[in-house]
Parts: C-alpha cells; sequence; structure tokens
C-alpha cells in the first residue's frame, strides 16, 4: 500500500468488504445444501453400484485396492438392471407417478378458484383469507394425517353421520382406499399451489381483463385468453410444489393407503428397512431423483426463455 | 397500399356534420348521459351528471385526481353498473348491455396491452372475438399496421416496444373495430413531452380523418385545450362547465374553473352599476378603491360583491404609464421575475399590496426592457379582459 494515495486506497476497501460479505451470506446456505443433500446424495449414488451382503455395512466397498490392481473398480449396474426386470418397480413408479399428477391437477382445480378469488377479496378480507390457507401448517403434518384417519375410518366421523343420517346401513370402506390417499395428498400440499397461484394473480394488471371484455371477449373468453396464459407461471411453479413431494409421499400412503396403493415412497422403504438391500433401495432413489428433477430443468427453461 | 387508401379503408361513410353541433337545436346528440350518478358505498363518485355529446366530436372531461372523471369513463364501457340514470347511444340504451357487446372501445391509460401477445395478435385481438374470417382479419390488421406505422413491429412482443409504440398499439387495437365510440383514459399522459405534442396531432387528425367520437379523460388542462372541441370540467362529481376551450378559458363560469384552467388574478369587488346592453358592470375594488369595468354575462344588483378575474398574459407591464380609455391600470413593483425564454412571469406587487401575476411575450431580443426586481411599473390591460365570477 502506497502513501501517497491513502484516499484511494480506504475508498476501495469498502466495496472489498461488500463483495466479501455477500460472499458469506450466499455462501452458508450453499455450504450447508452442498453438506447435507448433495453429500448424502453422492453417497447414495455410490452405494447404488454396490452388491447387498450381509455385512455391517450391509453393502460391498466400491473400490479396491488389494493386490488385484486391475480390478479396482467393483461397480455393478446389476441394481438397476434388476429394477428394469421386476414388475413391482415399474408399478410403483408407474402408480406414483399416476398419484401425484392426478393430486396435483386436483389441486389445480380446487385451487385456482380459490387463489382468484383471495387475489379479488378486498384487502382485509385477503389477509384473513390467506391466513386460512397458511393456518394447518400450525399443526403437525403427522397429527393432521392421522385426524384424517378418525374421519375415514369403519366407525369414524363420516361413517357415523352417514348411517345416523340414513343415507347408509352398513359403513363405507373409505380408508385404506385410493380416494383415501388423494384427499390426503390432495388436502396436505393444496396450500403449496394456492400460494404461488395467489401471488401471480394478484399483481395481474386488472386493466387487461377490462381490455378484453372492451373488446368483444364474454368473461370465460377473458379467462381463457388473458387471465390463464399470464397466470402460466403460478400454475407452473405450483404444479411443481404440489408433484414433487407428492411423488416421493410415503407417510400418506402408509397411513390412509390400502395394501395396494403401493407408492414408489414406500417400495424404497420395504427395500431399506424390511429387506436390507441398501444397493437397491439406493437405485430406487436413483431413479426417482431423476423423475423429480426432470420437470424442474424444464420448468427452469421454460422460465429462462424470453417471453 | 398506402397511408392514404388506408384511411380511406377505414373510413366509413362520413355524413355531413355541423362544426358545432351543439348550438344547432335540431342535432340530434350521439351519447345521451341523463341523471347519470354513481356510489361506492358512502361516497358519490359521479352526481347526476347529464351530457349530451354529437357525433364526430372530440369531446374531454377535465378534472383534478378523485373528481369521478375516470368513473363517468368506466360506466360509459360498461365496467361499472350506474347507480343512477342513464346511457344512451345511437339512440341505444346502454342499461342492459355488457361491455363486450357495446359499440364502443377504449384506450386504457396503461395502454392495457396484452404482453403475451405479439403486436399484431393484440390488434387482432377484438376482430376475432367478432368471429371474423382468418383471411379479413388479417388485411385488416395490416391496413391498420400501416396506418398507425407499425408495420415492421408486428411480429414483436409489447415489451420490445417504447412507450410510444405501446401507445399505437393500445390505438390501433380499439380503432380496428371501427366503434361508434372511442374512449382515450389520458392518451398522453405517460409520454415524454416532444412524443406527446407530436402524438396530440396525430389524435386529432385521425380523429377528423376517421370520424369517429372521441371521448377524452384528462387531468392535463394543456391536453384538454388542444385536444378538444368542447371541454366539460369535473368537480367532485358534477360538471362544473362545458364549452368550446376558448369559452372556458376566456369566460370561465367561476373561481374553480378560472384557476384549474389556468392561472388568473382574482379580486374582490362591488358592484356599482351595471349595463345590460353591453352585458358589462362597473365595479369598485375592495382594497383600493379603483373602479374598472369588467363583461358579465349574469346580472348583479348593485352592491353584490363579486370575484373579477383577468389572466395573467392579458396584462402589459410598461414603464411610462399608458394612455386610453377603455384600460385597466394599476402601479406596482416588480418583486419576482422568471425568464423563461420565449416569455417571462413577473409577480407585480400592486400599491394595495397584493402580487398581481403578469406573463409577458418577449418579442424583443433587445435587453432594454429588461425590467429588475424593485422596478416601478405600471400594469395595464384591456378592460374587456375582466371577466366577473361566481365563488
Amino acid at each position: 500500500m502506497s502513501d501517497s494515495k491513502p484516499v484511494l486506497t480506504t475508498r476501495y476497501r469498502q466495496p472489498l468488504g461488500d463483495k466479501l460479505w455477500r460472499r458469506f451470506v450466499i455462501g452458508v446456505p450453499y455450504f450447508w445444501l452442498l453438506l447435507f443433500f448433495l453429500a448424502p446424495f453422492a453417497i447414495v449414488f455410490k452405494i447404488s453400484f454396490a452388491t447387498p451382503i450381509v455385512a455391517q455395512p450391509p453393502f460391498t466397498q466400491l473400490f479396491d485396492f488389494g493386490t488385484d490392481t486391475t480390478h479396482w473398480l467393483l461397480a455393478t449396474w446389476d441394481n438397476y438392471r434388476f429394477l428394469t426386470e421386476d414388475n413391482l418397480y415399474w408399478v410403483s413408479y408407474f402408480k406414483s407417478i399416476k398419484i401425484a399428477a392426478i393430486s396435483t391437477f386436483i389441486c389445480l382445480l380446487v385451487g385456482y378458484p380459490m387463489a382468484y378469488g383471495i387475489a379479488r377479496a378486498a384487502p382485509t378480507t385477503r389477509n384473513i383469507l390467506l391466513m386460512l390457507v397458511i393456518l394447518p401448517f400450525w399443526t403437525s403434518f403427522l397429527l393432521r394425517v392421522y385426524a384424517w384417519m378418525g374421519l375415514l375410518g369403519k366407525n369414524g366421523i363420516v361413517n357415523s353421520l352417514l348411517i345416523n343420517i340414513g343415507l347408509i346401513d352398513s359403513p363405507l370402506q373409505m380408508l385404506y382406499t385410493d380416494m383415501a390417499v388423494y384427499l390426503g395428498i390432495v388436502y396436505t400440499y393444496i396450500p403449496f399451489m394456492i400460494l404461488p397461484l395467489y401471488a401471480t394473480l394478484e399483481k395481474m394488471d386488472t386493466s387487461l381483463h377490462d381490455a378484453a371484455a372492451d373488446l368483444g371477449a364474454k368473461p370465460w373468453q377473458t379467462f381463457i385468453d388473458v387471465t390463464l396464459p399470464l397466470s402460466m407461471p403460478g400454475i407452473i411453479a405450483g404444479s411443481l410444489l404440489v408433484f414433487i413431494p407428492a411423488i416421493g409421499e410415503y407417510v400418506i400412503p402408509a397411513l390412509l393407503g390400502g395394501l395396494d396403493s403401493l407408492m414408489i415412497g414406500r417400495t424404497l422403504y420395504d427395500e431399506f428397512f424390511v429387506n436390507r438391500d441398501w444397493p437397491l433401495a439406493s437405485a430406487v432413489a436413483t431413479i426417482l431423483l431423476i423423475i423429480v428433477v426432470i420437470p424442474i430443468m424444464l420448468f427452469q427453461r421454460s422460465q429462462q426463455e424470453p417471453e | 397500399m398506402n397511408r392514404e387508401d388506408s384511411i380511406k379503408a377505414q373510413q366509413q361513410t362520413k355524413p355531413y356534420v355541423a362544426a358545432t353541433p351543439w348550438l344547432d337545436p335540431k342535432a340530434k346528440p350521439f351519447i345521451q348521459i341523463k341523471g347519470l350518478s354513481k356510489q361506492f358505498n358512502d361516497f358519490l363518485a359521479v352526481d347526476n351528471v347529464t351530457l349530451d355529446i354529437y357525433k364526430g366530436e372530440l369531446f374531454t372531461i377535465l378534472g383534478g385526481s378523485g373528481c369521478g372523471k375516470s368513473t363517468l369513463l368506466r360506466m360509459l364501457a360498461g365496467f361499472e353498473t350506474p347507480s343512477e340514470g342513464q346511457i344512451i347511444i345511437d339512440g341505444v340504451d346502454m342499461a342492459s348491455i355488457p361491455a363486450y357487446d357495446r359499440p364502443i372501445n377504449m384506450m386504457f391509460q396503461s395502454y392495457a396491452v396484452f404482453p403475451h401477445m405479439t403486436v399484431e395478435q393484440n390488434i387482432g385481438y377484438g376482430l376475432k372475438k367478432d368471429k371474423l374470417g382468418k383471411a379479413e382479419i388479417a388485411t385488416r390488421v395490416k391496413d391498420m399496421l400501416e396506418l398507425v406505422q407499425l408495420s415492421e413491429l408486428a411480429k414483436r412482443k409489447p415489451h420490445h416496444l417504447s412507450g410510444g409504440q405501446r401507445q399505437r398499439v393500445a390505438l390501433a387495437r380499439a380503432l380496428i373495430k371501427q366503434p361508434k365510440v372511442l374512449l382515450l383514459d389520458e392518451p398522453l399522459a405517460a409520454l415524454d413531452k416532444k412524443l406527446r405534442e407530436q402524438t396530440q396531432f396525430e389524435l386529432m387528425n385521425l380523429q377528423y380523418e376517421l370520424g369517429i367520437t372521441f371521448v377524452v379523460v384528462t387531468h392535463d388542462q394543456e391536453e384538454a385545450m388542444t385536444l378538444s372541441d368542447r371541454v366539460a370540467v369535473m368537480d367532485a362529481g358534477k360538471f362544473v362547465q362545458t364549452g368550446t376551450p376558448t369559452q372556458v378559458y376566456e369566460s370561465p363560469n367561476n373561481c374553480f374553473v378560472a384557476d384549474f384552467f389556468g392561472t388568473i388574478n382574482l379580486f374582490n369587488a362591488t358592484v356599482i352599476s351595471t349595463d345590460t346592453t353591453t352585458k358589462t358592470l362597473r365595479a369598485e375594488l375592495e382594497t383600493t378603491g379603483t373602479q374598472l369595468t369588467a363583461s358579465s354575462e349574469a346580472e348583479f344588483a348593485i352592491g353584490t360583491e363579486v370575484i373579477i378575474g383577468v389572466r395573467p398574459e392579458k396584462i402589459i407591464v410598461s414603464q411610462q404609464r399608458p394612455e386610453g380609455d377603455h384600460l385597466t391600470i394599476t402601479k406596482g413593483a416588480v418583486e419576482d421575475l422568471a425568464y423563461y425564454g420565449n416569455r417571462s412571469l413577473y409577480k407585480v406587487r400592486s400599491q394595495s399590496g397584493r402580487i398581481i401575476q403578469v406573463s409577458a411575450q418577449n418579442y424583443q431580443r433587445s435587453e432594454a426592457l429588461a425590467l429588475e426586481w424593485d422596478d416601478k411599473v405600471y400594469l395595464s390591460w384591456d378592460s374587456s379582459c375582466n371577466v366577473v365570477l361566481s365563488e
């Protein structure tokens, strides 16, 4: 540092500090993600190429730097090959995608009018309505799923009510069905659909609706031509926020679903804890991640495209 | 097709319209607004407004924010339902006709150009909703693009356009349906000064060429004055004065109009004599006792307290006392001055101690006449420039 230009050096010191601080603030959460998401996934990915053995840990090591230097890498495609051979996994994946997709669609159908209504409500009412949407998060997720069991069970509230008013004679089988799974997923994830939809609908310029009406569009045409295309970012964001957790959902199908509603989350659990086949479970998890990452990448690409 | 041809294509067979239909008792109004009111909860936005607008007119509603002008426009378009009253356009009562079926189009203040459609799609949208054939839509959009000089930008999305270009898209989109009435909400407000002047003339020419009735809402008195055939000044939900820009500027009804429409010097005075044949009266200023003549449409009894107004640009500043019977003359000292290049604004403190504003055209290059602070000056103006105003 030269003594002749003290002003210059002090002036430039400040932005440097800013820059370091910014890097630090961004760096900490990224480091967190790296440590607790990317690193564990790398381990899972590694295990998916191993062979199961009865040992501790229950899989072979990937590298063997023993005497035979030609075969030091002991990776195997067997687990992935097994996934393609056994029907069970394809059925589980397909069922998961189906349940997640249908649930997402129902969330969209129910959530869109709700989000629209909230966005168009008077500001004071709007806050109350938003609060009501977020309110269930104050109760434990598990507790709320158990509450559904109480509602839908053979001697549950819904069945008792229907029998009491004489609509049915014997209790309906509602719990342990696909319907209960859909109900649980839609109920749990609908706030994630409503909130992004609300955010896009709320900031939409209402004069665009007036303009469409002015040019001869009937209310439903205004919706199709203007409201729907302009709320597309909200629809995509909401759908991803519902679809992604729903596809790997374990608790809801385990508690509310029947034996046949074998979603991939449950298959994964069984492979891991019941069969103790860690390599195969890891392969199942890796494929699941790929299925989930593809829609996110498509979404990001659609966001980057110039409008 | 060149620009002239496309204008012809847009032109409907234009019937002869008198230059001043509102003075012709036989002329049939095109838009009739009868006793129109709009109540929002406990706020009366539009208060029993009655107005006739004639075919081919460029009518401006001028008022400050919250005066009810936008609500009135939105009721015409059909976005708001009137609480009371009637809107009749070309003989048809609009009460049961929703916005999408009215023979009216609107250019929005924010332009409300659809951001997800190209310029072409925006302009063609109205025709598409009218279920016109693809080929016809294409030719009419092409003509319209030529008319507003946007042909090169047909495939662009709105956010690649400048404010002026977006404004032209909004205008073209509204005009393409050949509406009976075009509503314009603050059409020039979002443009910069140079562009505003240019667009203003384009709008006037377009209106003249197409013969469509324009109803403009604005808060800008200059815009209102230069654009309109007639102006209605609105305040607190009511029309305060309706007339040609000249009428409203030179013979304002009351102090609000006089002050809203430009600047004016106001003097409190008492009537001392009246002359019904020349429609003038003589009044004595309360502060100095100076007597002056003023023109007045209304009649006042002797002894009535009135307000007399004179516009700053009617006043001549001189260092010698001017001569003439028809002049109102007073003396004062320059207290403040501002040089604008083309004109200068003087604030002169008169003998009575009040400030009189004078706007003087700088018609000479010489600095010999330039006034300085505290210079003693005479202010004089033709007595016909004095107008009597009500509160």
